[in-house]
Formats: structure tokens, sequence, C-alpha cells
């Protein structure tokens, strides 16, 4: 006992929070990248991985070990402690928004007062990311992707901030568990739809995913700011890609699908409820994954003018007739 | 006639040494080698080759054939067609190498981080296909020349399978053992047959 009082609860479950985080956000993207590969074969009438494990259920993990076992290349030209930075912060600001993120009553870090703004603030560090790989490379297509991601980035926060705010004001709080308590009765997507398209748009945007994904446009820019990039970094690329994935959907999930709230009570519910939770959030990413595989990717005036002159306004006027119904 | 060298086989004698691909160092030795670990690496490596999206001449058509539904490269792991050099695994030259684009095709090579595959897809990146006569001024004769070369695919072009039993024995080549596992055989009997909408 002695021996365990050294360590407060707090630190000890901050500690065991943490690891369980880590080690999600590679299950999350495994499962992902797997369920992307077959939901792509499979649109497109073919089976996809078959031959490892029964169906290719092993065939990601075995790429991430590839991946590993790959040489790392570091260009001579390139700015190399900004260089090796980048894949870094790309992947790190994926991990801390999970730490608000109520998967249900009791499964969750920490309720922040600020959840939202916690999480709109950290996941705003990944375009910095996406700059300083695409600066650092020296590589004039990296820098263009670089370019677009900042610019695209910038232009979707707004809509998406504003659609959040729709919300906001209806319950009155940051706090993630609040807003999910405010649904007991009624989802927001109900209430508030057009603000819900709004955010699920900008979200697809904002995690550079097709047919927004002109930060890594193949036919222009080869593969955009992780053209200079090989084995691992690469890797941490695409995982902090999927993280940023699964953070959306689950602000999509927390704001307007009413959270942990499930059709009937499960026995346990504070701990059970992780179950409706993930329903949700995996219904909402092969949504994305299903839309990258459907629809052809956009031109960039295209892109900025959808984000400045429909999302932008339109919010507006959403969060204006929330504010007046809400003080009526 | 004696065995005189021709203009374009100097060239590419000369390319190669001024990119110096031969004599560099491929992959670092690890400091201790471990059986089972290096079994599991080379497994990995055999069934997760990611090619190069680099298509050269009309060979390239019948690898983008091979990724399509009726073929489905991906089966193997190895639909991931990087676009840049730096993520790929194996360079498949599929096509005429001429004197223009050898320069380009030895960069490639050389981006390519270790360990690296190169398939010769269809006869001209063999050796020069119909190219090889006594007037060629232009073509490479054969990519070997320039590129060492692990599979050599012969045809005109190629079909798509015929790509895929090449990436299968350049999973032979890594791993030693023939991936995949045997395929499921189909017994044409037991197939239910679909009924046809349009019987022509």
């Amino acid at each position: 006992m002695d021996f365990l009082s050294l360590f407060p609860p707090e630190f000890i479950r901050i500690i065991i929070s943490s690891i369980i985080i880590v080690t999600f956000i590679f299950v999350n993207a495994i499962i992902m990248v797997y369920l992307e590969r077959k939901i792509a074969g499979h649109i497109q009438r073919r089976p996809g991985p078959m031959e490892v494990g029964p169906h290719g259920i092993l065939q990601t993990i075995i790429d991430g070990i590839k991946l590993i076992t790959k040489q790392l290349i570091i260009p001579t030209d390139v700015n190399k402690p900004l260089f090796r930075l980048a894949p870094l912060l790309s992947f790190t600001p994926s991990i801390l928004p999970f730490i608000v993120i109520p998967f249900s009553k009791s499964f969750q870090a920490r309720d922040l007062d600020l959840g939202i703004v916690f999480i709109l603030a950290i996941s705003a560090i990944n375009v910095l990311a996406l700059l300083v790989a695409g600066w650092a490379s020296d590589n004039k297509y990296s820098l263009f992707g670089a370019m677009r991601a900042v610019s695209q980035n910038i232009a979707f926060e707004v809509p998406i901030l504003l659609s959040i705010l729709s919300v906001v004001l209806m319950t009155n709080t940051f706090s993630m568990q609040g807003i999910v308590a405010a649904q007991n009765k009624i989802w927001f997507v109900l209430l508030q739809p057009i603000a819900f398209i709004v955010y699920f748009i900008s979200g697809l945007a904002e995690t550079n995913r097709a047919p927004f994904d002109l930060p890594e446009a193949e036919s222009e820019l080869t593969a955009g700011f992780h053209t200079e990039y090989s084995g691992m970094g690469f890797g941490l690329f695409f995982l902090g890609e999927y993280g940023n994935m699964f953070i959306v959907s689950s602000i999509a999930t927390v704001l307007f699908l009413g959270g942990w709230h499930g059709p009937f009570p499960l026995p346990f519910g504070d701990f059970t409820n992780i179950i409706w939770f993930m329903i949700k959030v995996y219904a909402l990413l092969i949504l994305m994954v299903q839309i990258r595989w459907t629809y052809p990717r956009v031109r960039f005036d295209q892109l900025l003018n959808l984000a400045w002159k429909y999302l932008i306004p339109i919010s507006i006027v959403n969060l204006l007739i929330t504010a007046v119904i809400v003080k009526l | 006639m004696g065995e005189e060298k021709k203009s374009i086989d100097i060239f590419a004698e000369n390319l190669r040494a001024k990119y110096d691909i031969g004599s560099k160092e491929m992959y670092p030795a690890p400091l201790a080698r471990i059986e089972a670990l290096d079994k599991l690496l080379k497994f990995c490596q055999a069934n997760s080759i990611w090619p190069l999206t680099f298509g050269l001449a009309c060979c390239a058509i019948e690898m983008m054939a091979a990724g399509m539904a009726r073929i489905d490269i991906s089966r193997y792991g190895a639909e991931v067609f990087r676009p840049s050099a730096r993520q790929s695994d194996l360079l498949i030259v599929s096509g005429t190498v001429n004197k223009k684009m050898a320069p380009a095709v030895l960069t490639l090579y050389d981006q390519i981080p270790a360990p690296k595959w190169v398939i010769a897809m269809g006869n001209c990146a063999i050796s020069g296909g119909p190219f090889a006569v006594k007037e060629n001024y232009s073509v490479i004769e054969g990519v070997d020349k320039l590129i060492p070369v692990d599979i050599y695919i012969p045809g005109c072009p190629p079909r798509p399978e015929a790509l895929i039993e090449g990436i299968l024995k350049l999973q032979e080549k890594i791993a030693g053992v023939r991936y995949p596992f045997p395929q499921r055989k189909i017994d044409p009997d037991k197939v239910k047959k679909k009924p046809q909408l349009l019987s022509i």
C-alpha cells in the first residue's frame, strides 16, 4: 500500500489512458487502411488484398513492418532538423485530442471545460507540420503541396468553427461530456442538419481526404508534401492522417450524433456505451472512405470557392438563426 | 565484321559510370542477424511490394490492366502504386528506354530506398525488342545495361497475368518460398450459375 501511495491515482490514470490512446491510434490506422483497401477493391469490383491471412487481414501489419525495414533517405540539400521533426509534429497532435474525446461516460481521460476549443487548437498544429515538411524537403512539389495544405486548412477552419459554435450556443458549454449529456432526448443532427453537413464537408477538407486531397494530388504534385519522405517518416504522416480522420468523425459524433447515447440502454452503461460511440464513428469513417473512392478530385479554385463563397455564408446565417431562436 | 560497339551501348556504359550504380552499397549489414527475424522481414518485404507509378510505353497499359478488376494485382498486396520513388520498392520498367529517358530511369532507380527491385517488362526493356537492329541509334538495348534487373517478363507486350507471375517470381526471389499460399481451386461443378439477364 505504501508503494502505491507514492503514485496518486490521477497520475496512474494519466499513464494508463495515454498508453491506451497511443495503442488505439495504431490499431485504428491498421483497421482503417485495411478497410480502405478492401472497400476500394469492392467498389471497383475486385477483391482487394486476399493472400496474407484470411482475406488479407494481416496485409496492413506486414506493410507496416516493411516500412520500418526500408532505408531512411535524407536528401543532401534538406534542412535536416526540420526534415526529421515534421513527421513527429504531424503525428503528435493527432494523439492529444484523444484526451478529451468521451468514448463513454467513464471512458475519458480528462473532461476539460474547454474540450472542443482544446481539440481545435491542437489539430491546427497539423497544418504547421505539413508546412514544415514541405519547406524542409527542398523540393518544388513538396512546397506546392504544403502551400495548398495551408490555404485549404485555413479556409476550412472557419466553417468548422462556425458550425461548432451553433451547437455550443444550444448547449451553453464547451465540455464534451456536457454536449453529449444535452443530447439525451434528441440528437443535434435533427436540430442542426445544416451545421452537420457543413461540418462534415469541412472535416473532409481539413483531413485532406479525397475529393479534397489536393495537397497530395498525384497527377500534379507527385506525392505532395511527403514526396521526399521514405520508410517510417511517410508512415507517421499516414498514421497522423488516420488519427485526424478518427478525431473529425468523433467530434461529429459527439456534437451531432448523440455521442455515446444509443437507441436502448446497455448493462453497465457507463462503460459499455463505448460500443454505440464506436459504431457511429466507424460508420462516419466508412462513409469518408466511400466518398474518397466515388468522387473525383476537385480543382483548387473550386475548393476555395466552396469554402469562402458557400460554406462560410451558410454557416454564418445558420449561426445567426440559432442565436435568435435560442434567445427567444 | 568485327565486334564493333554500337554508339548507344557506349552511351549506356558512360551513363552508368556517371551515376555510379553498381558500386554503391545497397543496404548496410545488420549488427546481428537472427534467423527467425530475418525470415519474418523477408516475408513482409515479399508480400508488400509497392511499385512506382512509372509507365514508359504500351507495356504500361498492361501494367494498369493488372490493377483492374479482372486481374487485380492487389490480392498480393502490390496495388499500392506510389507516385514518389522514395516510398516504393519496385521499379517496373514497362517499355522502351531510349536515350533521352535513360537518365530519368537511372535517377528514379537511385531515389528508391533500399531494399529495391527492378522488373524489366516486355521485349523492349529486356533487349531492345524490335529496335535492336543495326541502324538503331536511340533505344537502349536492354535496361540491364543501365540498372541491375531482377525479373525479366518477355512478351510484346506481356499479358497482365504475366506481370503477376513476375511479381510472384520476385516474391520467390526475396523470400525463398513461393508466396502466396496455393490458390483456392474452384470446382466448376460446384459453382452456382447466376441467371443471366441477357442471353446473347
